[in-house]
């Protein structure tokens, strides 16, 4: 048992719960004293309360970091769930393989990436992470242990990717890897001057280049509304070096949390300003690191924010509203001027994903962060999530800690169905959020 | 490719340690009492890339098995590099202070059942004429403390059996490195308060690795724990008798 608080990467909401560090996969958990329960806790990069569990018991996964089997020749890797990608990638690379999915940071665990059933930049191409996952253990409360998979308790194997971490305690997961030549990527970026001009690049990248992502600037309005950086990119063929640094590791650090000043309406609409006003970037062969994992480079960045913590709002919008529906989202958070340095725009595609509850359907998805200045940030979430709700569209529970039950319930209606799924002993605080009675 | 025996492999600093030798492509004979645990660790270090992982179940505070432990390794792998002795417990020094028999019991596990190993080495070594043999002894074996002498004991008795087996086996070309961590962030330490010196397994274990590479003699783990214990030796005793270490 420790006592050391975790805390999800927004640092909002704060709760208070146990946690207990689980250290290899036969460990017993421990005993839930009266009405607690238990929720598996990764590397809690979920932005808000998808891995906190008020008043219970949070189960660490960190030290269940061990490789169960690899294949090299087929590309197969079996772990525990405490694995992190970065871990795997760490092991891979250096042997031709890559992952088939990756979210824009690589410390989160495996365990984590198929509860949330992760994108990444190939969503179009590719799907989610849980459409690569080939089988997992689960273990129940009830000292059940399965294997699930698509051929063996497929139920529970639908319900737990995406499922939040409520069906049980995932133990080990395998999953098929992607073959590459080499650690580079081939990238190329493009300027566009509006939200119309996003969509255009998207169509035509979409078909040849596997990795496609923008991002935007947030406080740009008018006919200057969603100009952004279109970036794009694909696995280079030349085979150097593949071995020389797998993996890089921060260098630099927020060591302490910022003075909440620091990040008002004007330091944002500078650095918007300056990033977008940068001349031409030449395409180039970039490492995979800096082209995936741009914020991995400064660790713990979220202490910009200062100690009040911060929200993300994450949406998709359905293809048939996504240019109306964006456009309204954006006049809203330029008006408001609240919005992060780095907002993301990404057209989803339409592979479907196992999972019962995933968030990924064809679509845009529009992601930023907002410092929690209390009610005034929660309150412009809501006129956001008016928007979503009017175009059918949903918000990612992995980054959500705001969203009420209502505009869950209609983001997500297979929730009932889901819910037969759920682990007894298992619950987290964003779950009973979603779930109240309003 | 170096063969390496890991005594207490289960240990997290060892587990740590196994997988930077796995991960160079090298042959490991991994010890402890769980087979289990041994198994999950064995198959993390055959997916890292070791060329071959010998596992063997045995309790090492128990002296009579120690001969079967160089036969087997004889057996499995012909000769040793490295044999990295990282087993030990950090009992309840209240306990060992209501109890001779755990005190004892104490000694046995972190100090007379390593002695009796490391005199078997010792032999084995030499006559191999090369390798290294380091053993994980501890900071608190620099200066008895109130909080874990009875540990401390264990660890600084260790220290100087190793300070003298370097002497002899130096002849014989065989390094002996004695590795001293500070406050190690492990299941051993589970329920300490951590502060700042606090520092993961992982960085231990490559301090570990870094010092056998170099055949070091002595490795403060972090560096820095050599200056707080030159420090902490030079408390007058008058003084540090008044202390609450
Ligand atoms: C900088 C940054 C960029 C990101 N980019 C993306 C992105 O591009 N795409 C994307 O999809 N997401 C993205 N995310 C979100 C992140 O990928 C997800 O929140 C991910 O699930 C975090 O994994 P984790 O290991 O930290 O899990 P946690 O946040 O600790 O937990 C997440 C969920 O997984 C459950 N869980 C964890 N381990 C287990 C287990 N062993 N058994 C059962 N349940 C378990 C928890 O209960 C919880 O419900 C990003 C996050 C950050 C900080
Ligand atoms: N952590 C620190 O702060 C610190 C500081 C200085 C020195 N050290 C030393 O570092 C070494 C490694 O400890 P650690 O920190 O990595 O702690 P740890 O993870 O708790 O490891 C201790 C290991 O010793 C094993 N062990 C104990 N008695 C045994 C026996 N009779 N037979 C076989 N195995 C036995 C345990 O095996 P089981 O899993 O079977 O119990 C356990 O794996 C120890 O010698 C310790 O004294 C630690």
């Amino acid at each position: 048992m420790s006592d050391r608080p975790p805390h999800s990467w927004g640092h909002y909401p704060k709760t208070q719960q146990q946690s207990q560090p689980l250290r290899w996969l036969g460990d017993s958990w421990q005993a839930r004293e009266g009405r607690e329960t238990w929720l598996a806790y990764g590397q809690g990069r979920s932005y808000g309360d998808a891995c906190l569990n008020d008043g219970g018991i949070l189960l660490l996964t960190d030290a269940l970091d061990r490789f169960i089997h690899f294949d090299p020749e087929q590309g197969l890797l079996r772990c525990e769930s405490g694995v992190t990608l970065a871990q795997i990638l760490a092991l891979i690379l250096p042997r031709g393989w890559f992952l088939p999915v990756t979210p824009g940071t690589k410390y989160v665990s495996i365990g984590g990436a198929i509860a949330n059933d992760v994108h990444g930049k190939n969503h179009h191409r590719a799907g989610t992470f849980g459409c690569h996952i080939s089988a997992f253990g689960l273990q129940r409360s009830n000292a059940e242990h399965l294997t699930c998979s698509t051929s063996e308790n497929t139920e529970l194997f639908s319900a737990t990717i995406g499922g939040l971490g409520l069906t049980g305690f995932i133990t080990w997961a395998e999953i098929k890897l992607k073959k590459i030549v080499g650690p580079h990527i081939s990238q190329e970026t493009r300027q566009f001057s509006n939200l119309e001009g996003f969509f255009n690049l998207s169509k035509e990248s979409d078909q040849d280049w596997e990795y496609t992502m923008s991002w935007f600037d947030c406080t740009a309005r008018g006919n200057k509304l969603g100009r952004g950086l279109f970036m794009r990119g694909n696995h280079s063929n030349t085979s150097d070096n593949i071995r020389a640094e797998a993996i890089r590791h921060p260098r630099l650090g927020m060591p302490l949390y910022a003075p909440g000043w620091l990040l008002n309406h004007f330091s944002i609409r500078a650095f918007n300003h300056l990033y977008f006003q940068r001349p031409h970037i030449p395409d180039r062969l970039t490492h995979y690191d800096p082209f995936f994992y741009p914020l991995d480079s400064i660790a713990h960045w979220n202490r910009m924010y200062g100690r009040r913590g911060f929200l993300q709002y994450q949406c998709v919008i359905p293809t048939q509203h996504a240019q109306d529906g964006i456009a309204e989202l954006l006049k809203v958070i330029a008006h408001n001027g609240q919005g992060s340095f780095l907002a993301v725009l990404k057209q989803f595609g339409s592979i479907k994903s196992p999972g019962i509850l995933s968030f990924p359907r064809p679509g845009t998805t529009l992601a930023l962060d907002f410092a929690f200045h209390g009610t005034s940030t929660l309150r412009l979430l809501d006129k956001l999530d008016l928007i979503t709700r009017d175009t059918g569209g949903a918000v990612y529970p992995a980054k959500d800690a705001h969203m009420s039950a209502a505009s869950f319930k209609q983001y997500f209606p297979q929730w009932e169905t889901f819910s037969q799924y759920i682990d007894p002993a298992f619950s987290s605080s964003l779950w009973r959020r979603v779930t109240q009675q309003e | 490719m170096s063969n390496i025996m890991i005594l207490g492999a289960t240990s997290a600093i060892a587990q740590h340690v196994a997988r930077l030798y796995a991960t160079r492509g090298d042959q490991l004979f991994l010890v402890a009492r769980d087979k289990a645990k041994l198994k999950a660790i064995a198959d993390d270090a055959t997916s890292r890339g070791a060329a071959a992982v010998y596992t063997y179940a045995i309790d090492l505070s128990d002296n009579t098995r120690h001969t079967s432990l160089f036969q087997r390794a004889d057996q499995d792998m012909g000769h040793l590099d490295i044999l990295l002795i990282a087993y030990g417990t950090l009992g309840d020094q209240k306990a060992c202070e209501m109890s001779v028999t755990t005190s004892l019991a104490e000694l046995q596990t972190n100090c007379l059942s390593v002695i009796s190993i490391l005199t078997l080495a010792a032999n084995f070594f030499e006559q191999h004429q090369q390798g290294t043999i380091a053993a994980i002894s501890s900071v608190a074996g620099d200066r008895g403390r109130q909080s874990n002498y009875v540990y401390g004991t264990a660890k600084g008795a260790l220290t100087i059996f190793l300070q003298g087996l370097r002497n002899r086996l130096s002849k014989a070309g065989v390094t002996v490195l004695t590795i001293k961590p500070g406050f190690v962030d492990t299941p051993m330490t589970q329920d300490f308060k951590k502060g700042l010196l606090w520092v993961k397994p992982e960085v231990i274990a490559r301090g570990i690795v870094k010092a056998i590479d170099r055949r070091k003699d002595v490795a403060y783990l972090p560096f820095f724990w050599r200056y707080i214990m030159l420090v902490i030796r030079h408390i007058p005793e008058f003084i540090f008798k008044k202390l609450s270490l």
